[in-house]
């Protein structure tokens, strides 16, 4: 995906969780630490740009609710959790980058959890790429990308890697082999 | 590295499943027991500082409690008197969902004669996986780091070491001063520097940071700390002994008082706790001398009236409840990090 497809695709987003939600009453968006975060923000600016409402936006670490902390060599360098308001009652609208096997959205829902009970919890992702393990599914996808379980999906974004772009890379032992997503 | 997303369960790349920004990936915690802080660089300092702020956010909120060590069990072994740290150290555990277990040597088979090690066998072989020990002889977390499989946090010994204490006291420091830094503070560690063990983790911890240190009180109570002084000044900290209690105060930016240890005060080292109290308890008139607004700390359980003023400690300039506050952040942060490299099946190979 190039700059201008996330861009898009980011823009599309903000209509379907507007749809959804028959306006922007309740709404709230908290992005996954890290990349969902200012996922989370473009979302904001594009309902901000076309119903004229800033809708609160959070971030959230779910690093202290993850299942695998055992498989990872080093604890992960937690990211900090801030939500703007209670969420009690509230129509939450999880973002990350990645839709992947759905065990980062099931830890986010148990975080999530724990800060009260929204009335909702919806999930919007800027790339499903399959293979759940858990019967999880995203309400509002930027694309969907096939993908094989050997492949890495690379998600750039300015605020955090200097640009935007998304990548599948092949893991293999030779030099890693890079290929855009169409 | 940069850009690495996928769910937390890919385990077939060839990267860490994490989401983890190479930077932070090159400063990743290594270290399997908290024994001292002098093992700790400043990259580790650091890192425990940012992970503390992490679990003070946790502290913060509804229900201050995260399943990050759930299932794993936290034993606590103390040889000696506390209340503050134990409980900070179960509370932490427990706020991370750790199956907490508490035995006080008091009321164990130590007073039957079982040896320290085959103490920590037992409790291993009963399923603990993290050791809080605290012991009254300087060294013996060492002793028992060797025999114990998980990790040993070393909740003080003897006179040697107290390095969460010495961690909070950091943190409490940067969380509180304007700017949020220590180095170039001047920071006067004031009282029984020689019975302390809080005195020395702090020393290094705070030198390290870059701090301005000065240990003042009587000459009795400051043996050997002159030698250590020049070889630290040698070695480019900024350290200094002194018993000129006016000079250790004048613009001091943090003044911790430490506690009068009448338990292992040898007879001869002080003429009464009424002159010491006289001579260097830390006055509301002495505090004066300071600089103003400067931090007034106490690593506790405090006699008030010998070594602080009951005014002093519940004044305006105290940050006591602080300190207590973010132990528990900070206690939290260590049994977290030490957790990913103690802990799992992944652990042994992922060195």
């Amino acid at each position: 995906m190039t700059a201008d497809e996330i861009r898009r695709a980011t823009v599309r987003l903000s209509h379907e969780i507007v749809e959804k939600q028959a306006g922007t009453e309740g709404l709230m968006l908290i992005g996954i630490q890290r990349r969902g975060v200012p996922l989370a923000h473009r979302i904001a600016d594009a309902i901000a740009d076309n119903e004229g409402v800033a809708v609160p936006v959070g971030a959230l670490d779910i690093t202290f609710y993850r299942d695998d902390l055992s498989l990872v060599a080093q604890q992960p360098v937690v990211k900090g959790t801030e939500l703007p308001s209670g969420i009690d009652g509230r129509t939450i609208v999880l973002v990350d980058d990645v839709l992947y096997t759905g065990r980062t959205i099931r830890a986010a829902m148990d975080a999530l959890v724990d800060f009260g009970r929204p009335q909702a919890i919806r999930l919007a992702v800027l790339v499903d790429r399959g293979h759940r393990e858990l019967p999880i599914r995203a309400d509002h996808v930027g694309k969907n990308v096939p993908t094989s379980r050997e492949e890495l999906v690379r998600v750039h974004l300015e605020e955090t890697d200097g640009e935007d772009g998304v990548e599948i890379e092949r893991v293999v032992d030779d030099p890693v082999a890079v290929e855009p997503v169409a | 590295m940069t850009g690495v997303v996928d769910g937390p369960a890919e385990t077939v790349a060839v990267v860490p499943s994490v989401d983890v920004a190479p930077e932070s990936q090159s400063v990743g915690w290594r270290h399997r027991h908290l024994l001292d802080v002098d093992g700790l660089t400043a990259a580790d300092l650091d890192l425990v500082m940012r992970t503390a702020d992490a679990m003070r956010e946790v502290l913060a909120r509804p229900i201050a409690r995260v399943p990050a060590l759930r299932g794993r069990n936290v034993t606590l072994l103390f040889y000696e008197a506390s209340t503050r740290t134990r409980v900070s150290f179960e509370m932490a555990a427990k706020n991370l969902s750790a199956d907490v277990t508490n035995i006080a040597a008091a009321s164990s088979s130590v007073t039957k004669g079982e040896s320290l090690l085959d103490t920590v066998r037992t409790v291993e072989a009963l399923g603990a996986q993290m050791l809080v020990m605290r012991h009254a002889v300087s060294g013996a977390p060492y002793l028992a780091a060797e025999a114990f499989g998980g990790s040993v946090l070393n909740a003080g010994d003897g006179w040697h070491a107290h390095p969460t204490q010495a961690l909070l006291d950091l943190y409490t420091m940067r969380s509180r001063l304007p700017g949020g830094f220590v180095a170039g503070r001047k920071v006067v560690i004031l009282g029984d520097v020689l019975h302390s063990r809080v005195a020395r983790s702090n020393i290094w911890s705070l030198t390290a940071a870059g701090a301005d240190l000065w240990l003042c009180g009587p000459a009795t109570l400051l043996r050997g700390f002159d030698a250590w002084a020049a070889r630290g000044a040698a070695a480019g900290r900024r350290f200094q002994v002194t018993s000129d209690v006016g000079a250790a105060l004048r613009d001091a930016d943090v003044v911790m008082a430490l506690r009068i240890q009448r338990e292992r005060m040898a007879s001869g080292l002080l003429p009464s706790l009424r002159e010491y109290a006289a001579r260097y308890g830390l006055t509301r008139e002495r505090l004066a001398l300071a600089a103003p607004g400067a931090l007034v700390m106490h690593p506790g359980p405090m006699n008030e009236g010998v070594e602080i003023a009951a005014d002093v400690a519940a004044g305006a300039q105290s940050v006591i409840t602080d300190q207590v506050t973010n132990g528990v952040a900070i206690r939290m942060a260590l049994l977290y990090l030490l957790a990913g490299v103690s802990g799992g099946p992944g652990s042994e190979d992922a060195a």
